[in-house]
Parts: C-alpha cells; sequence; structure tokens
C-alpha cells in the first residue's frame, strides 16, 4: 500500500473537482463566516431507535415537517427476526416501534411497517426501493448511512438532534470534510470479496484513518465491483473514521438505479441519467490524501480484536502485542485478546465459532445470500456450531431467495431463515451471544459486547462465514469442497 | 440546550484509546423513546458486574469494583480524561446524552470520532482537544494526585490544572458561541428559510426527480 500527500493550491485543483466537491457544491445553501455551511438533503431515512426524540423535540418546540416526502421510514433496529405474527414480544421494543408508527402517522411520513414485504434494513431498502439515488444528499441516524455512498451520493450518519434539524430545515449544519482517494487496482484472486477489501482498507488506515475525510473508493476493481459489493465497501467507511464513502456513477449505477420504485420514470429518467453521467471526479481533481492497494495482495480476512482495524489475513497468525511500539496500542491490543481468548500466533484456523450469523446492512443482500449458499450447499453445520442464522436484509431479498431456493439450501445445512432486520449486528432484538459465545459474523462492528454482553465477534464476509459453519472454523473458502 | 461557560471538577483519567460508543451506552438502553435518564448506564458493560437492562432498579446492581469509575477518588467528577478516537462507532446521541445525564459536562481527549464529537455540541458537552503529549502530562497529574481537580474555561479556552499548569485549546468560533449561549440550532438555521425555499426552487429545475 502507498500513501500520497498532496498539496493544495494548485491551478488545476482550483479548477477540477473531486466527486464530493461536486456534491457538496449543488447542496450548497448557505456558507457562514466561520466556513460551517448550509447543506440541503434530499432524502433522510427514519428508524425507531434515533428518531423518538426528534419527533418530540418538534412537537415541544411546535415546529412542522420542511419536506414530508424527503423522509421515508422503517423499523428495523428492534425487530424481532422470528414469527412475525405474534407481534414484539419486549414491551421496551414494542414502545419504540409503535412511537415510531404513531410519529409516522401524524407527520405523513411513509413507513415500511414490520409485516410490509418492503420491511428490511434501512440501508438496504433505501437503494432497493430507488428511494436513495445518485447524486442525493442522504443522512439518517445510523452510522451505516455511508452505504448510500456507493450510488453515488453523499451520504452519512448524524445523531438525534441532527434528525430534528433536517426534519424541520432540510438542511444540516456542517464544515466540509477533506479529501481522501483509495484506489484498488490489480486483480481480486478467487473467494476474495468486497468485505475482505474493506477489512484490508480499515486495517491498513485504522479506524481513525479516515476521520475529518471523505473517501472515494476507486480503481479498476471497484468499477467491477457490482453495486451490492460496492456498497458493502462503502458501508464500513465509517468503520475507518469517515462519514461518508462514495464510489463514482458509472453504467452499473445507472442499470441498478433503473426500474425501482421510488426511481425516476419514463419522462424524467433521460434527464436524470444526463445529470448522473456528471458524477465522478474530474481527471485533474486533486485529494487530500491518495492510498493505493494491489488487489492481487488481498487475502481473506477476518477480525481477531474488539476494534474493526484488529484484522489478520486468513492463513495468518493471531499477532503478538510485544512487538507493538506504541503503548496505547500495545494496551488496546492486550486488552483485546484477553476478551477474545485468543493468544498471539495462534493460527487462524484453530479458531473456532459457536455461532454463525449472515446478515446485516454490510452483508444481507442477495449476492451476499447467494454467495454464501453457493458454499453451504448440500452440507451440514459442523457439530461445534450451536446456531448458524441467516437474516436476509429485506423483505423483498427474502422473497428473491425464497424464489431461487437458497432457503432451502440453508435450510437444509442446519441454518435458521429468519425475518429481515438489524438482528444480531448489535442485537437490540433477541438475537444476541451468550457471554463467552464465539461468532462468525458478516456485520461491521466488533466491538466489546456488540452482539450481546461478553460475546465475542469474528468480522468476516460472507463465504468466509458460510465455510465456517460447514468446517467448524476460520478457513479459507479455496479449501472447502 | 444548556450553556456551557466553564467547569471546575474533579477528573476522571479512563485510560483507553477508541472507545465506541457501545462501550458508553450499549444497545438495550437505546430502546428508550426519552433523551434522559442514561446516566446509570453509562459504561453499563464495564460499570456493573451483572448484565443490565431497561427498567432494572440500578442502584442495586453490584458494581465492578475494577472500573476506574467506579473508584472512590473519582466519585461527583466532571471532567472526562480520555485517549484518541474516543466516541466511535455508531452516531447515537445517547452516548452524550449518557455522559452528561452522569454529570460529565466536558471531554478531554487528543482526538474523537466525527459523529460523537458533533453531537456533543447539541447537547451542551464540551469536548476539548489536545495534542497527545499535552494528555500524557494531564493523565500523569490526574493518575499521581488524588482528588486532582481542572478548571476548564471556554470563553478563555483553557484547560487549567491543581499545580497551576495552563494549556489552551483551539475550537470552532461558531461551535464556542452555540456552547456559550446554548444556542438551538434550528431556530438558527430557520432565519435562512428563503434561502432554502430559493435553493430548492432552483434545484427543482436540475433535478426534479428529487422533488417529487
Amino acid at each position: 500500500m502507498r500513501y500520497y500527500f498532496k498539496s493544495k493550491f494548485t491551478n488545476t485543483a482550483i479548477m477540477a473537482k473531486t466527486l464530493y466537491d461536486k456534491l457538496w457544491d449543488a447542496h450548497l445553501v448557505h456558507e457562514y463566516d466561520d466556513g460551517t455551511s448550509l447543506l440541503y438533503i434530499d432524502r433522510q431515512l427514519v428508524h425507531e431507535v434515533t428518531s423518538p426524540q426528534a419527533f418530540e423535540g418538534l412537537k415541544l418546540a411546535g415546529r412542522k415537517l420542511w419536506r414530508v416526502n424527503a423522509n421515508l421510514a422503517v423499523a428495523d433496529h428492534n425487530v424481532p427476526t422470528t414469527d412475525r405474527r405474534l407481534g414484539i414480544a419486549d414491551p421496551v421494543s414494542k414502545l419504540q416501534v409503535t412511537t415510531l408508527t404513531e410519529n409516522c402517522e401524524s407527520a405523513g411520513i411513509t413507513l415500511f411497517g414490520m409485516n410490509d414485504i418492503r420491511q428490511g434494513i434501512v440501508h438496504v431498502i433505501g437503494p432497493e426501493q430507488g428511494s436513495t439515488l445518485p447524486g442525493m444528499t442522504i443522512v439518517c441516524g445510523d452510522s451505516h448511512t455511508s452505504t448510500h455512498g456507493a450510488l453515488g451520493a453523499l451520504a452519512f450518519g448524524i445523531g438525534t438532534s441532527d434528525v430534528e434539524h433536517v426534519l424541520a430545515t432540510q438542511c444540516i449544519l456542517q464544515k466540509k470534510a477533506k479529501n481522501m482517494r483509495v484506489t484498488v487496482n490489480g486483480q481480486l484472486q478467487p473467494g476474495v470479496t468486497a468485505k475482505d477489501i474493506i477489512l484490508a482498507i480499515i486495517g491498513k488506515i485504522g479506524t481513525a484513518g479516515g476521520t475529518g475525510y471523505t473517501i472515494e473508493y476507486a480503481g479498476e476493481v471497484i468499477e467491477s465491483l457490482s453495486m451490492e459489493a460496492r456498497m458493502t465497501i462503502c458501508n464500513m467507511s465509517i468503520e475507518a473514521g469517515a462519514r461518508a464513502g462514495l464510489v463514482a456513477v458509472d453504467q452499473t449505477t445507472i442499470d441498478y438505479v433503473k426500474d425501482r420504485p421510488y426511481s425516476p420514470n419514463d419522462e424524467m429518467w433521460q434527464q436524470a441519467v444526463e445529470y448522473w453521467q456528471s458524477l465522478k471526479s474530474d481527471d485533474k481533481a486533486e485529494f487530500d490524501i491518495e492510498i493505493e492497494l494491489d488487489a492481487n495482495q488481498i487475502k481473506p480476512y477476518l477480525s481477531w480484536g474488539t476494534s474493526p482495524e484488529m484484522v489478520m489475513p486468513i492463513d495468518a497468525t493471531v499477532p503478538d502485542p510485544e512487538l507493538e511500539n506504541d503503548p496505547v496500542k500495545r494496551e488496546g491490543m492486550q486488552r483485546a485478546l484477553e476478551y477474545m481468548d485468543l493468544k498471539p500466533g495462534m493460527r487462524a484456523e484453530d479458531i473456532q465459532p459457536d455461532k454463525v450469523f449472515i446478515g446485516s446492512c454490510t452483508n444481507a443482500r442477495i449476492e451476499d445470500l447467494r454467495a454464501a449458499a453457493d458454499v453451504v450447499k448440500g452440507k451440514k453445520l459442523a457439530a461445534n456450531i450451536k446456531l448458524a442464522m441467516v437474516v436476509p436484509g429485506s423483505g423483498l431479498v427474502k422473497q428473491q431467495a425464497e424464489q431461487e431456493g437458497l432457503d432451502e439450501i440453508f435450510k437444509s445445512t442446519g441454518f435458521e431463515w429468519r425475518e429481515p432486520g438489524c438482528s444480531m449486528c448489535l442485537g437490540m432484538n433477541e438475537d444476541q451471544l451468550e457471554p463467552g459465545e464465539r461468532c462468525a459474523s458478516t456485520s461491521n462492528r466488533n466491538f466489546e459486547g456488540r452482539q450481546g454482553r461478553g460475546g465475542r465477534t469474528h468480522l468476516v464476509s460472507p463465504v468466509i462465514a458460510a465455510a465456517a459453519a460447514v468446517t467448524g472454523h476460520f478457513v479459507d473458502v479455496n479449501s472447502v469442497g | 440546550m444548556q450553556k456551557f461557560t466553564n467547569v471546575k471538577g474533579i477528573v476522571a483519567a479512563l485510560d483507553q484509546a477508541n472507545i465506541d460508543t457501545d462501550q458508553i451506552i450499549p444497545k438495550q438502553y437505546l430502546k428508550s423513546i426519552k433523551r434522559t435518564g442514561f446516566g446509570p448506564n453509562l459504561f453499563d458493560d464495564w460499570r456493573y458486574l451483572d448484565k443490565g437492562e431497561p427498567g432494572m432498579d440500578h442502584s442495586k446492581r453490584k458494581l465492578n469494583p475494577d472500573f476506574v469509575l467506579n473508584h472512590d477518588r473519582y466519585q461527583g467528577a466532571k471532567i472526562l480524561l480520555t485517549r484518541e478516537n474516543f466516541g466511535c462507532g455508531s452516531s447515537r446521541e445517547h452516548a452524550p446524552w449518557a455522559l452528561l445525564d452522569y454529570g460529565f459536562s466536558c471531554i478531554i481527549a487528543p482526538s474523537y470520532a466525527d459523529i460523537f464529537f458533533n453531537n456533543c455540541f447539541k447537547n451542551g458537552i464540551l469536548p476539548v482537544t489536545l495534542d497527545s503529549h499535552q494528555v500524557d502530562e494531564l493523565f500523569d497529574e490526574v493518575l499521581n494526585h488524588e482528588g486532582c481537580q481542572f478548571e476548564v474555561d471556554l470563553p478563555a479556552q483553557t484547560v487549567t490544572t491543581d499545580n497551576g499548569q495552563i494549556y489552551s485549546f483551539q475550537i470552532n468560533p461558531t461551535q464556542k458561541n452555540r456552547l456559550l449561549e446554548g444556542l438551538d440550532d434550528i431556530g438558527i438555521t430557520l432565519q435562512q428559510a428563503e434561502k432554502i425555499k430559493t435553493y430548492e426552487s432552483e434545484r427543482a429545475k436540475i433535478t426534479p426527480w428529487v422533488f417529487n
């Protein structure tokens, strides 16, 4: 990997714009003297966890929504993934979901209810419905809003006060971030996926490496990826510290967006496509930092620690904190190893999960399920796997998978086939790890307790999770016959 | 929002980098539909020995004696001293709500995650950024002097320690002003309502599908 820091203020930098510059400039409403800007927001996605206090705030201040149609709501974090006909058993979760329903009804916001086929994880349904489109500014009270940047949209997570601010003003106060470009060239090896690319990037730049930047992902490998794979990469930009990730619009983007329920229709379609085709960085645009990765060198990855930067290739061994010079980092590594119950020098292949979770806004789209099903087809769960579950990203992903027979492949392997939601990515519903349990998870965060108090998370791609489910340990999917 | 001008009080030293918002306030407490009451659950997984759930009487739960905030010397702390990339992870504003409800109105660290940093200013919390070596010095002072207090003065942009050391910090003037005045962002933004409307009508010509 190589780093370049470029000097700004050259003539070309003034003329040429990055994609982020273009999206920013197109949405600039007002600039305050100190450089803080008022940025117009085209779309807000609303979910049950980070919105109730925002609606309450509006009510208390007697304020109205600025543009009702700019919002789309769904309940995803708290919903059960088991039989939906039974409703939500936990009264606290139930109240939060009911509150969302009431708030949306009184404000007139479109809501995909728990039993709507379109319900699912907010970052899966936005692109799926064509509600999030190229060139838009998109916010949501959820840090993984960076996902939508894959469409060439400026999308980032916000806190509840900002949710309220956007509801009331359709704008957000922000300072412009700096530009970072991560270029991935070369050829991906078999079994290496978008998840491995982003884990490799985070492993290199660290969880604060992107703080203060918007990351544009570029290069021949990114260009060759499907929209869904690009979403996986942009999704985890926040794990590198960057609020937003971006991929330039190309034919893959436009083909993906076409004919979605909320996409522009016949007469406006051509106008939209012409506009979207301008959504790429100019050739001479300068970035504050350039990072290059050689795809040939990227291996399948798994996380070994309690931060998404603590990753290792699947053929490697658990690192030794004694070899780390920085005392703060060394202490962090020691703490992580203790929490994860791992020893330096252990082979990744000797780590055995108890549970397998295939789901989350990172990896619960149809391609993820197809790839995982392909690995487990005709096999059985290994004896040490206590629970393996697939949680599709949306009702429509689930329906598609069932039409393709993927549900039967998973079920006959021994997986549970669940209803859509955030599920065990953060364990706000019943789907949680027990203390000490180890999980092969396709989600995005391996923080202490993230999937349940005392639970141990290893972040992996869907194919590595699938391989772990049928072999009982982490292993390169290429060696699973 | 409550104003922030200055704070003087005990400093709690939480010597760990990359503390994420899942630690600051675990997920089960995000089910609340209120902004208040999160203080007893700040750092819940580290602070208590048992697994906490909403609705419990947290005053009856067994505290983890090894966790620094449970140490006698840090009781009543108003300032949290910590390490790099504090508040990384999710966008949950419940994190600053929990810190404030517990009693922390000021945090001192070498760096913060973007969303968390931004969320602090919406809730009357001052996140002070100092150089790593300055933070090292502050840790030395706090760890070596029980009952150590700092005074953080926002108008003067200084942190003054018990032994008289003064550290200056930088802050965006707008964010400083909002903390000092306890200003409501929405009210300020709505002063630009005409500009927003003009923007929308111009923009609707270029990207009409956005406004459908």
